[in-house]
């Protein structure tokens, strides 16, 4: 078992991206209570995912706590996310931040970079790792462990409550 | 939508690729897979674990009824959704005799309330409200449920107000069943297990421990447990219903000098209109959304969830009609 200085260092993405989505959404998935499998929007997102980049090397899973939808290889290394709309955007961006986070300073990749592909939109954004925000990624790994390890956080009501698969958990 | 699949007559279950067909004299008949919540098997069924395999990673269960309609037991897929927390805590909420004491008091108010509504709906006098106090008093287990004894045979002695002539209950027989009303009772709440332990499968809540009924006197007693609060609401109005309106008549039973059971035609019957009470729509006051009342017991397991993990006590469902 880890102590609980240490469970920040194991945090997955989805739970970095959730973090900036819902707390509440955030403990059911890290207590294993998921609701993802009824949810007919990440059954978009499936398909999406299994529909698009057929020819890069897909599905890059780290550690069993990050999983990258494909790299590429170049003079530098491509890490990229795919996302349905631009919607959660920052969620996405720190999911990824996160990423790089990780192989820069835990694996010791260098040289990485990453990229959010919004096929649909055929829009696209790129994040460097310069290792500037290092101490703010570190942080947030801390907050979600904390985060994680406290009671269940009560639901807050939000406009993005509509659509998500633990609508009625939350709200019954 | 996902939808239950009554399998009424003999037959097999073949799988050819990913999709599963049954087959018997009259033909055969393919089984959209994705379009399968659960199989409630009535016939006798031939299949291959080709068959399992896939209904396994469909997660799909199959519950199996023996000759007479009762409940023989399932095929229960191995488990996905596992929350060893949530284990945890229900558990500790069994083994907490306080704790055990306020949920099974819970389930026993929301199945004596429910019955209550049943009754005076047809404006039926009754005193299961009086006997309903008596939970306060309760330090045990077995007090609880002879409460909820009590309150039912109460119950069971007024339904006879209810029902027509040739209908009338005269108190609860089991195994067998010895007339009409009380074989449509016995079949009603076993199909009911059934559809509960389906909608606790989709959660992460484990079937085998439970607070009303004891862990060991079933397998899956956390559905005996929910189906107390749905019996009045899915399984009883639905008998009146079926009844009153003359849709069951005696040459749907088929009666020996001491035992009565449904017939092929009468079970038809009853499961059609069992599904379709399972897909109808209420509008739901907390979450403001139209749920079924198949739902209406997922969600009966979301609010024990939350109970258990001390976010929202809980309470149980009472039909506000």
């Amino acid at each position: 078992m880890l102590s609980k200085t240490e469970k920040h260092l194991q945090i997955m993405g989805t739970q970095i991206n959730y973090y900036f989505i819902c707390h509440t959404k955030l403990w059911f998935f890290s207590h294993h209570i998921q609701m993802e499998q009824e949810s007919d929007l990440v059954s978009v997102g499936k398909q999406l995912h299994q529909g698009t980049y057929q020819k890069e090397k897909r599905d890059y899973t780290i550690d069993n706590l990050i999983s990258i939808d494909f790299i590429k290889k170049g003079d530098m290394l491509e890490v990229h996310e795919v996302k349905k709309s631009k919607k959660m955007e920052k969620a996405h961006e720190y999911q990824l931040l996160y990423y790089l986070y990780y192989l820069d300073v835990i694996k010791g990749v260098e040289n990485v970079v990453g990229m959010i592909n919004y096929p649909k939109m055929r829009k696209k954004i790129i994040l460097k790792w310069d290792g500037t925000r290092e101490a703010e990624v570190r942080e947030l790994t801390e907050k979600v462990a904390a985060l994680v390890d406290g009671d269940m956080p009560k639901p807050v009501k939000s406009p993005t409550c509509r659509k998500c698969a633990y609508y009625e958990l939350c709200w019954v | 939508m996902k939808r239950n699949y009554y399998v009424m007559s003999d037959g097999i279950l073949k799988r050819k690729e990913n999709t599963v067909y049954f087959v018997n004299k009259e033909g055969k008949k393919p089984l959209p897979i994705n379009k399968i919540y659960s199989i409630y098997a009535y016939g006798s069924l031939t299949f291959s674990s080709q068959v399992v395999h896939l209904l396994a990673k469909e997660g799909i269960p199959i519950h199996f009824f023996n000759y007479y309609g009762f409940y023989d037991g399932s095929f229960y897929p191995r488990e996905t959704l596992l929350s060893g927390d949530l284990l945890i805590k229900q558990a500790k909420h069994y083994l907490d005799h306080e704790k055990r004491m306020v949920i099974a008091k819970k389930f026993v108010e929301g199945a004596g309330q429910n019955m209550g509504k049943v009754l005076s709906y047809y404006r039926i006098e009754n005193t299961i409200g009086d006997t309903m106090r008596d939970l306060d008093g309760c330090g045990a287990i077995t007090e609880v449920m002879n409460v909820e004894g009590r309150m039912r045979s109460a119950y069971y002695f007024h339904m006879d107000e209810i029902l027509p002539d040739g209908f009338k209950m005269e108190g609860r027989s089991r195994r067998p069943p010895e007339n009409m009303v009380n074989a449509l009772i016995s079949f009603g709440n076993s199909l009911l297990y059934s559809t509960v332990l389906s909608e606790i499968y989709n959660t992460q809540l484990n079937p085998t421990i439970s607070y009303l009924h004891e862990p060991f006197e079933r397998r899956y007693s956390l559905a005996l447990d929910l189906s107390e609060i749905f019996k009045p609401i899915l399984v009883d109005r639905l008998i009146f219903y079926l009844v009153n309106k003359r849709m069951l008549k005696e040459e749907d039973f088929e009666q020996d000098i001491n035992c009565c059971l449904l017939n092929d035609q009468g079970r038809k019957t009853f499961l059609k209109e069992y599904d379709e009470r399972l897909k109808k729509t209420i509008k739901h006051r907390e979450l403001n959304r139209k749920v079924s009342y198949r739902r209406l017991i997922r969600l009966e397991a979301y609010k024990l969830i939350k109970h258990l993990l001390d976010s929202k006590e809980y309470k149980p469902f009472v039909m506000w009609w």
